[in-house]
């Protein structure tokens, strides 16, 4: 069980004091998605089930990545790997803003000291053919959580309407730690027997990612992914909603996202790579949302979408 | 009579919103309580960014009662006429009056409606403003269906007697019941109040570190912030903008005034600026003495037991951090363009897309070059500069600093042109060909810049319009308008004589139409028909107007075979696409050239010059050099505002409508040969000699351009063409009379007809 007063000590405190958080308000505590993505949102866990009338409520780390952000680990604030902390809660509560202050507190900003601020922040996922409205949330000036209420994901209303918060959690921490240099940042406890810095962690894997993500990566191969996963997504959704096996109704839609959420992924390390011109970019902006779109709609025939036969 | 109080109380509503949302809640709320007939004496609308809140004084406590009479069918009438009566006025049969009237007896109803307490009114015109208010951008919450900016918690609603009683209007929407609670500052307050009047709200607010006005909160910033900067000797940059924004973020300013690390203070002073109010919502503080930014102040929303130490610091480390991106920017543009100067930066500007119809970046740019040269005669610039500041004077857009602050362009390209030693008109002209962006930006004077900028607005026109046409209705996507008020504005007020005709022919239409042609034919069959379809009108135009071919000699434009045109046109495929591009190019001066007239008369008009005296101008020669027809507009303006002038008009509106009847009835022109020998009396022989006298005077003054002094001969005629009017018959019995003083009217209509036609001007 983390220490839960004063000042945490390391990046994986803060990790460790949200999720105990989070659990303590009554979120699932989900595991990150075990696919690349871009941030949090991506997790089906909050893309999907933000969809259909069914309540939810769910917390996890999710790993993201963002290529072109790769800096080889120089950068004190820039990863192209790096971690969000996501809380998705449908429908969104009504003291959905204090239960967010309390969470700051838990990781140890002290109200009495901190400038904290909501900023509007108008939130909008053209991948996801997703937008809502919120703010991003700053500390002493700083953006430390963009807070958004959905109000459409993947081209569909959101009814009853999801509040999702998503913590930057490497500039979060680093603020609360009072760190300059991510790479500097204690990962585990400074105390510890094998004490290990963010860097220790991850300074090798910035570089061997930003050489390869920039550089090395076969452009070729990797439209030739894009193509497939496109692909893939609509053969699974083309599929009859009866299986004819076990004669149930299992419409594929997680199947199906994760082949779009392959090709969004496979869009940013393209885009990375710089094959991808200003107006060919807007179209496969353009197909990710198509996919997407196609996999909302099928969400929505599943049970877990508020499908009722 | 009581007083309401509103208050509605929600998340944090957007800054920029908030000043038009209290008014809006406040006229809303006031026209209805008028319109159901309550009358109040004074209301005052209020933002936080937690709170929209209104406060009515003096409202009646109740509606007046009203009677209404209304008229009915006769008494004769069918039953069913009497039924719908009764039922439209609410009323049954014995109530009804029965009055004697002309046509025989008529049922008249009295419809009377009760007044109705405030209270009741106040619940429904409030959640009927709740339901439909004009956010710029709403949204739902939870499981509800209610929209509003943010999510909405609480409503405060209270009317309070003149006894200081409160009482709370019954009020529920979407579970929110109305109350006379709120409560104050997110962290310095303590948890909700009840109040029971405005002045009551207002000094709890306080107390709970809420102050209520945007006002108050921005004099708060402002006097806190030139205080604080001004007992460090230092002074702080003005920035209404960001002042409005800053109270708009906070309920309870505390003003922090902080340190720019030294190693950010080499950076150009706009980019700290710029950087400061766009990340972070800084002000900047400046060194009077140097004019240097030295620090900054933002402004935090709670006071803390450090006295703003911890924030002041947080909010130093962000600042450091996008200063080292700013930092980090200006020195690699600064690097590059010492390594290959400012036309190295822009060679990468052929990779950019301009627009997919119109090429690249550089395709453009070497477009305006082209033409800044050809206009550089005109406007007394040196052609070489022009050309020279027009092929750099984008290339600013390919530096880093530019694509992470967009709005730096054009500054940070004088700053790299000086960085490399280009010549001050060059340097100068990469910020200022930009301008004039609207109609209050300044116009720049010196020629370099001033001919960079008309040839980059006319290439953005002749492009766009060669591509798309013209924009219509409000949808003007490429900011046509815009720019063309720009040319209008440079020309006008540089005061510059340049023939557009000469500048677009040839030049900047064949151009850009070239380009479009080359992006995704121009040629191709359907726009052919199109084109021809519409260069029949011009043709035809042609072929009235002379002036129109005096215009296409002039230019050498068009040397196609205009026969070939006469035929049907049934085969366009045979008109060849070299000659659809020139009737394409025609087709965009001639179009243009009117656009660029539309403009300056909204132009014009702003200045007090009506519409048909612009007209009467623009149908004269010449009017491609909108100098000169400004000039003559102005003239003709004042003239008409002279009794002379007003005089001289009515003459010639007289002499006009005469000649025009006469030349209507006998088919012939009455144009030539009024001889003075067939004068009667000594008035008739008076106005031949002063016409004798005016016409030389008349034709030296417009040799010069000299419009009010050829109007001024004009008024000069007033008295002896008033007394030929009054003392001369013209319809005389005697043909050759007759025929004569029309003669002579029409040599009076001629006159005036060269400085304006007349005939366009009203009343």
């Amino acid at each position: 069980m983390a220490e839960t007063n004063g000042k945490p000590r390391s990046f994986q405190e803060i990790i460790l004091r949200l999720q105990s958080y989070w659990a303590g308000h009554g979120c699932a505590m989900m595991q990150p998605y075990d696919m690349e993505v871009g941030a949090g949102t991506f997790h089906p866990a909050t893309t999907l089930r933000s969809l259909g009338s069914r309540p939810w409520a769910a917390a996890y780390v999710q790993p993201s990545r963002r290529p072109t952000d790769g800096r080889y680990g120089e950068n004190p604030n820039r990863l192209q790997h790096y971690y969000q902390y996501q809380v998705l809660i449908k429908p969104s509560p009504p003291d959905l803003q204090d239960l967010y202050l309390g969470s700051l507190k838990t990781i140890g900003i002290d109200m009495g000291l901190h400038d904290i601020r909501f900023v509007e922040d108008d939130w909008e996922s053209p991948t996801l053919g997703a937008w809502g409205l919120g703010w991003e949330v700053w500390c002493d000036g700083m953006e430390v959580s963009q807070f958004t209420y959905f109000q459409q994901v993947g081209g569909h209303d959101c009814a009853p309407v999801s509040g999702e918060l998503t913590y930057g959690l490497e500039r979060l921490a680093m603020y609360v730690l009072g760190v300059d240099h991510v790479m500097d940042m204690p990962f585990n406890d400074p105390g510890a027997p094998i004490p290990l810095s963010y860097g220790d962690v991850f300074r090798q894997t910035e570089q061997e990612y930003s050489r390869w993500n920039f550089d090395v990566a076969n452009t070729d191969v990797l439209l030739r992914h894009f193509e497939e996963a496109e692909a893939e997504c609509e053969a699974i959704l083309s599929q009859p909603h009866d299986d004819p096996k076990t004669g149930q109704r299992i419409v594929m839609a997680h199947p199906a996202y994760d082949q779009c959420i392959k090709a969004s992924h496979l869009f940013n390390l393209l885009d990375a790579r710089g094959v991808i011109s200003v107006t060919e970019r807007q179209a496969y902006i353009g197909r990710v949302r198509a996919l997407a779109k196609k996999c909302a709609d099928a969400f929505v025939q599943t049970d877990a979408g508020g499908y009722a036969a | 009579m009581p007083d309401l109080l509103i208050e509605l109380f929600s998340e944090e509503i957007p800054a920029r919103m908030q000043a038009r949302a209290a008014e809006d809640l406040k006229k809303r709320m006031t026209d209805a309580l008028v319109e159901a007939g309550l009358t109040y004496g004074g209301a005052a609308g209020f933002a936080t960014p937690r709170r929209l809140a209104l406060a009515v004084e003096g409202v009646l406590a109740s509606s007046p009662t009203t009677r209404e009479e209304r008229k009915g069918p006769r008494v004769d009438a069918s039953d069913k006429a009497i039924e719908g009566f009764l039922r439209g006025a609410g009323v049954t049969r014995d109530q009804l009056e029965v009055r004697d009237e002309k046509k025989g007896q008529v049922y008249y109803a009295t419809i009377t409606r009760p007044g109705r307490p405030a209270s009741e009114i106040v619940a429904e015109e409030l959640e009927k403003i709740i339901r439909n208010f004009p956010w710029p951008k709403s949204m739902r919450w939870g499981a509800g269906s209610l929209r509003w900016v943010r999510p909405l918690h609480s409503i405060l609603c209270i009317l309070t007697d003149e006894m200081g009683e409160a009482t709370v209007v019954d009020l529920e929407i979407d579970g929110i019941r109305a109350g006379n609670t709120t409560e104050g500052h997110r962290f310095m307050g303590h948890g909700s109040f009840a109040v029971t009047s405005f002045d009551d709200y207002r000094a709890k607010l306080r107390r709970d570190h809420v102050m209520l006005e945007a006002r108050e909160r921005a004099d708060h910033i402002w006097q806190d912030a030139s205080n604080q900067a001004f007992a460090a000797g230092l002074e702080l940059v003005e920035d209404a903008g960001l002042l409005a924004e800053v109270s708009g973020l906070v309920e309870w300013p505390v003003v922090l005034m902080g340190q720019i690390d030294e190693d950010f203070l080499g950076l150009p002073g706009e980019v700290l600026q710029t950087s400061m109010r766009e990340h972070q919502k800084f002000f900047s503080v400046k060194n009077p003495k140097t004019g240097q930014i030295e620090r900054f102040v933002t402004v935090a929303n709670v006071e803390t037991a450090d006295h703003g130490a911890t924030i002041l610091a947080g909010n130093q480390k962000v600042l450091a951090a996008r200063l080292s991106d700013a930092k980090f920017f200006w020195e690699n543009d600064l690097r590059l363009v010492r390594d290959k100067g400012l036309a190295g930066m822009a060679e990468g500007l052929s990779g950019v897309t301009f627009h997919n119809k119109l090429g690249s970046q550089a395709d453009r740019i070497a477009r305006i070059a082209a033409l800044a040269r050809e206009i550089a005669p005109g406007v007394g610039a040196d052609p070489d500069l022009a050309e020279q500041a027009a092929k750099v004077a984008k290339a600013d857009l390919q530096s880093e600093m530019v694509y992470e602050f967009p709005e730096l362009q054009g500054l940070m390209g004088r700053y790299y042109a000086e960085a490399e030693g280009l010549p001050p008109e060059v340097a100068a002209a990469c910020q200022e060909h930009y301008s004039p962006l609207g109609p209050s930006d300044a116009v720049p004077t010196g020629a370099v810049s001033v001919a960079v900028a008309l040839a980059d607005k006319l290439d953005t026109l002749t492009g766009f319009w060669a591509t798309f046409g013209f924009p219509t209705g409000s949808a003007d996507p490429f900011a046509l308008r815009r720019a063309a008020l720009g040319v209008v504005r440079l020309i006008v007020e540089n005061n510059l004589s340049i023939g557009l005709y000469r500048v677009l022919y040839g030049g900047a239409a064949k151009r850009s139409v070239k380009a479009a042609d080359a992006a995704g034919p121009v040629a191709n069959l359907e726009f052919r028909g199109m084109i021809i379809a519409k260069y029949r009108d011009v043709l035809a135009q042609f072929a009235e107007n002379p002036d129109y071919a005096e215009k296409k000699r002039a230019f050498g434009v068009i040397r196609m075979k205009t026969e070939s045109f006469d035929a049907d046109y049934a085969d366009w495929a045979a008109v060849s696409a070299h000659n659809i591009l020139q009737l394409h190019e025609i087709e965009v001066v001639e179009d243009l050239l009117a656009f660029f007239h539309d403009r300056l008369k909204v132009y014009l008009k702003d200045q007090g010059i009506r519409h048909d005296v612009i007209n009467a101008c623009i149908a004269m020669p010449g009017n491609d050099d909108l100098t000169l027809l400004v000039k003559r507009a102005e003239a003709l303006s004042a003239f008409l505002k002279t009794d002379d002038g007003e005089n001289l008009l009515q003459g010639f509106k007289r002499a006009n409508n005469i000649l025009t009847q006469a030349e209507e009835k006998d088919g012939v022109e009455y144009s030539y040969g009024a001889d003075v020998k067939f004068a009667e009396t000594d008035v008739e022989k008076a106005i031949f000699a002063a016409l004798d006298t005016a016409e030389p005077e008349i034709a030296r003054a417009l040799e010069a351009e000299d419009f009010a002094g050829a109007m001024a001969v004009m008024a000069g005629l007033r008295p002896a063409v008033d007394a030929f009017f009054d003392a001369v018959q013209i319809n005389a019995d005697n043909q050759v009379l007759r025929r004569n003083r029309l003669n002579l009217l029409s040599r009076i209509r001629v006159i005036c007809l060269q400085v304006a036609d007349l005939t366009r001007i009203e009343g």
